[in-house]
């Protein structure tokens, strides 16, 4: 008797436990996480253990669908290994690494131009310094083509051999050098963002305290703030390198013709090349790679991260740069003039010219934009603005950016509703830790896990490869980590009493979320839902796997055409996704401002 | 008739128990309140009558209706309660007008249009907000946006008010002010009245019952006089009153046929109850039960003056004697100077004795009467 009751007053607990909600919804999301992280994972780690179909022309011993240890000892000692992974591996890791270091001290320096000096301009500066991260990360390569471009990729010369006359070194066109410079000019904000952040938050007391002791401003700086800060600048090295290490489009446009490989492009050209098992393991590898800087990361400043941060801005006293004053400034200008308006005008310009490498006035012609297709001219490709390949381009992009934002956006106030109301319970912290997990993933790799699990059908679920459903599918995953964190952001803002006053006077749960959670969080998550909009639209690494010619986007197509060394239609396209882009951010801006007031 | 009954009721959150065992009942009128330290679970029982948070075990009643039950697998959602709930933060939606934010609730209800008009400017117009209607809870003054919180408790004619520490964002002044209003409203519409707050002037000031909870335990249910003359133990005893009541350690012995309350310092007159003999015992007086005589006017346990700390219309004195540190409350103004010797002077009708080791009331208990003594 005691032990019935006792069990059924355990079994009504549960019950009520579980009705709630939070609890339904958070299962809901697990459930998603599993099918959108999880399982694709799993499916990928199978196949690089799995004789694929495609082993047969490589090996007699192969038998689909058999295990075998092939692909690893192929991969990492085999007699091609040192071509097909560790020499790409080398260059992932060297190139990442540089990129950081110069991103960081670039994006630091401005960061501390900006906030802390007496620099003019500063709020100029301020604007145009995170504008590289906006653009596509292969907007410079494109650029970089522009002007270095050598013969070797065929096609014409860029404007260096214009005008001094003599082919550019390849060591200047392309490989590291060039990967360096113009990764390092588009991730610079990431330091840049999170260093004026955490510098605008220190308490100034900290710092007036060490003045008073007598501290000079140097020692101020390496003692006192530069400690403080240092948790910031970490997460920024982990940032820049994680996407550094993923990205695709800039290694593949400046590596690939001087066969610089990295382990983002031997991705693609594995999966190209129809040995997919070997893509995958350096998918791993890449996977690997970031969650043992992730874990580091976590491991060095985890105990560390300062909340010094009282959430308001301080007045600090600016440091005077006397006669520096302009030489910072014009560093400041020359690095935004590099990273954006001279890699910007160049493209631009290319669009304009009817052929290349003629740099002349009366070279100028809009055919590339609206003229109609003319045989003498690039194979009688029309114009981009009357192509209906890129119109069609142009619109599933649009469509794809519009639909992924909103999806991923709502998800994102699901994940926050999940997590605030469920703080504490290992539910809540499940659906939040998981909705970090694509973060750990990079860009290429996700793109092949995806492949790997859907050229297949998966149980009910047929092929979706070709899909432009499986394009949706992607870039809402990955933009998980991003929509969750300011979901849940903008719901700590919303009290709980909010909603439970709501519950009291009886509104039901939808009629709680439509009338008071969503109103209250949208203003919050507008400029997030934009954010993933943009990102969506510059996308290529992640979906150059995925997209078919019915499916591509404007960023697949400039790919494109810039393999058929058409630099004309892929300038232009670019920088139509520029102005796109950018249209978008200050519409973030604009609404971000308003959030603020 | 018992509005709303609370039987065994227990909450853990992980491994804390907030609510444990609790037992309480609410008579139908009555205004009570739940009065106890940050973290004694006060909140906890409040947000389980209202139905936001779920017992581990237990059965709570209202107006004689099952709403929870563990056992019997029952639970009543919150708006099904007929209650009408006041946050500390007010929590009005900022999206929403002053208008919109009252008459949400009647929305749900699906009240029809013209009567829904008409009773949200009858609330409004009770809690004096004529003209403010178009506002936004953010343009209002603090106490505005606490008339709006009641305007839209009232509006739904809720039979029990709950109220979660209403006052403690508003500033002193306005405090004083909305006490009367909330006393005014329990007394107009007389609705029962749960109240929650750690403010035991508040409590002391408002409440028919006060209830005293400590770590999750319900410590005493009585009347504020009941609570403040005579706590049911040592916890209550320490936590109503400012300054705190004084607290003196001693054994209770048998001296030449009657009974002593004696330690190192002094001795005094024991209460007559034969049981008391032998025991160690804590004896407690209230600071202005104490009086303090200058040297020339008495005899008794004398001490030095310790420290003077005047307020306004009344002195806070403490008086050093041995180990022991008396604070004394005289009303108007005093002529002692710090070092001085005086005396003080114990009536033993105004001690309280309590259980040295468990805390628990000995003398006088609870069903004597002490008639001689007035508030």
């Amino acid at each position: 008797m005691q032990m019935a009751a006792s069990f059924k007053v355990w079994a009504n607990r549960f019950r009520f436990r579980i009705s709630r909600p939070h609890v339904v919804m958070g299962i809901l999301l697990l459930v998603l996480l599993v099918a959108l992280v999880i399982i694709p994972f799993l499916r990928m780690v199978h196949d690089t253990a799995v004789w694929q179909e495609a082993d047969t022309r490589i090996s007699r011993a192969a038998k689909p669908g058999e295990w075998t240890a092939f692909h690893y000892l192929r991969v990492f000692s085999g007699r091609l290994s040192a071509v097909i992974f560790y020499r790409p591996l080398l260059h992932s890791l060297e190139t990442s690494l540089a990129i950081s270091f110069l991103a960081m001290a670039l994006g630091g320096l401005l960061a501390w131009l900006v906030v802390r000096t007496d620099m003019p301009f500063r709020r100029a500066v301020a604007v145009f310094a995170v504008i590289p991260y906006v653009l596509p990360s292969y907007t410079l390569a494109l650029a970089w083509l522009d002007f270095f471009k050598n013969e070797r990729v065929g096609g014409a010369a860029g404007i260096y051999q214009y005008l001094f006359g003599a082919p550019t070194p390849d060591w200047l066109a392309y490989g590291f050098l060039p990967i360096v410079i113009t990764l390092s000019l588009h991730y610079y904000p990431f330091t840049y963002l999170l260093l004026s952040g955490a510098l605008v938050s220190i308490d100034a007391h900290m710092e007036e305290c060490g003045e008073v002791l007598g501290a000079s401003r140097f020692t101020i700086l390496r003692r006192i703030t530069f400690p403080i800060v240092l948790p910031a600048l970490l997460s920024a090295f982990i940032l820049t390198f994680s996407r550094a290490l993923g990205t695709f489009g800039t290694p593949y446009f400046l590596g690939a013709p001087v066969r610089y490989f990295t382990l983002s492009t031997t991705i693609y050209s594995n999966i190209v090349n129809r040995t997919p098992a070997v893509a995958y393991i350096s998918a791993l590898v890449l996977i690997l790679i970031s969650m043992f800087i992730l874990y580091a990361n976590q491991r060095l400043i985890g105990s560390k991260s300062f909340v010094t941060i009282a959430g308001k801005g301080f007045r600090h006293r600016l440091t005077p740069l006397g006669k520096f004053r302009y030489p910072a400034f014009f560093l400041a200008f020359g690095l935004i003039l590099l990273g954006v308006f001279i890699p910007l005008f160049l493209l631009a310009w290319q669009t304009l010219m009817l052929y290349p490498n003629d740099y002349s006035l009366k070279n100028l012609t809009l055919h590339f934009w609206v003229g109609k297709s003319d045989p003498a001219l690039a194979e009688g490709e029309s114009g981009i603005l009357r192509n209906l390949q890129v119109l069609g381009a142009a619109w599933n992009s649009l469509e794809l950016s519009v639909l992924v934002a909103l999806v991923t956006g709502l998800t994102g106030i699901f994940i926050g509703y999940v997590a605030v109301k469920g703080r504490k319970t290992w539910l809540a912290a499940m659906v939040e830790q998981g909705s970090f997990l694509p973060y750990l993933i990079p860009s290429i790799a996700f793109g092949a896990i995806y492949l790997s699990l859907f050229t297949q059908p998966v149980g009910p679920i047929p092929s979706l490869y070709g899909s432009f459903f499986l394009l949706v599918l992607v870039c809402m995953a990955k933009n998980l980590p991003f929509s969750a964190r300011s979901g849940i952001s903008s719901m700590l803002q919303v009290a709980g009493e909010l909603e439970e006053s709501a519950v009291v006077a009886g509104a039901s749960w939808a009629k709680r979320f439509w009338k008071i959670i969503l109103p209250l969080t949208l203003t919050g998550s507008i400029s997030g839902f934009i954010l993933v909009f943009i990102a969506t639209m510059r996308e290529l690494s992640l979906i150059i796997l995925l997209v078919t010619p019915t499916t591509r986007t404007l960023t697949t197509m400039t790919f494109r055409y810039v393999e058929q060394g058409y630099a004309q239609f892929a300038d232009a396209i670019i920088v139509l996704i520029v102005l796109i882009v950018v249209a978008g951010e200050f519409i973030a801006r604009r609404l971000g401002k308003r959030e603020i007031a | 008739m018992s509005l709303i009954e609370i039987e065994n009721v227990s909450k853990r959150f992980g491994t804390v128990t907030a609510v444990d065992c609790l037992d309480l009942t609410v008579q139908a009128g009555e205004f009570l309140t739940l009065l106890g330290p940050s973290g004694c679970g006060k909140t906890t029982v409040l947000r389980m009558i209202a139905g936001l948070e779920m017992p581990d075990e237990g059965l709570i009643r209202i107006k004689g209706k099952t709403v929870f039950s563990s056992t019997e697998g029952i639970y009543l959602a919150p708006g099904k309660r007929g209650i009408g709930l006041v946050f500390q933060s007010y929590a009005l939606w900022p999206h929403m007008t002053v208008f919109e934010n009252v008459a949400f609730g009647l929305q749900v209800q699906g009240v029809e249009r013209n009567e829904l008009g008409n009773r949200v400017h009858a609330s409004l117009d009770y809690m004096r907000l004529q003209g403010m209607e178009k506002r936004y809870p953010q343009q209002l003054s603090g106490g505005q946006q606490q008339r709006v919180a009641l305007a839209r408790m009232l509006v739904t004619r809720p039979s029990i008010f709950l109220m979660d520490e209403p006052l403690s964002n508003l500033d002193a002044k306005l405090r004083m002010e909305m006490r009367s209003e909330i006393k005014r409203l329990h007394w107009e519409s007389g609705a029962t009245t749960l109240y929650v707050t750690h403010d035991q002037n508040e409590a002391l000031t408002l409440s028919t019952q006060v209830a005293v909870m400590d770590k999750g335990i319900l410590q005493q249910v009585a009347s504020p006089h009941q609570i403040y003359r005579r706590p049911a133990n040592l916890f209550v005893a320490d936590f109503i009153g400012s300054p705190t009541i004084n607290f003196i350690p001693g054994k209770v012995h048998r001296e030449e046929g009657s009974l002593v309350f004696r330690n190192e310092d002094l001795v005094l007159p024991a209460p007559p109850e034969e049981d008391l003999a032998g025991k160690e015992v804590t004896a407690a007086i209230r600071p202005e039960d104490i009086r303090v005589l200058a040297p020339e006017e008495g005899k008794g346990p004398g001490g030095e003056v310790y420290s003077i700390l005047p307020a306004g219309a009344e002195v806070i004195l403490q008086v050093k004697k041995g180990n022991l540190l008396f604070t004394i409350r005289v009303m108007g103004e005093v002529s002692f100077e710090m070092g001085e010797k005086v005396f003080l002077q114990l009536p033993l009708e105004a001690m309280v004795f309590y259980d040295k080791e468990k805390g628990t009331l000995l003398y006088p208990s609870r069903e004597q009467k002490n008639g001689s003594r007035a508030i």
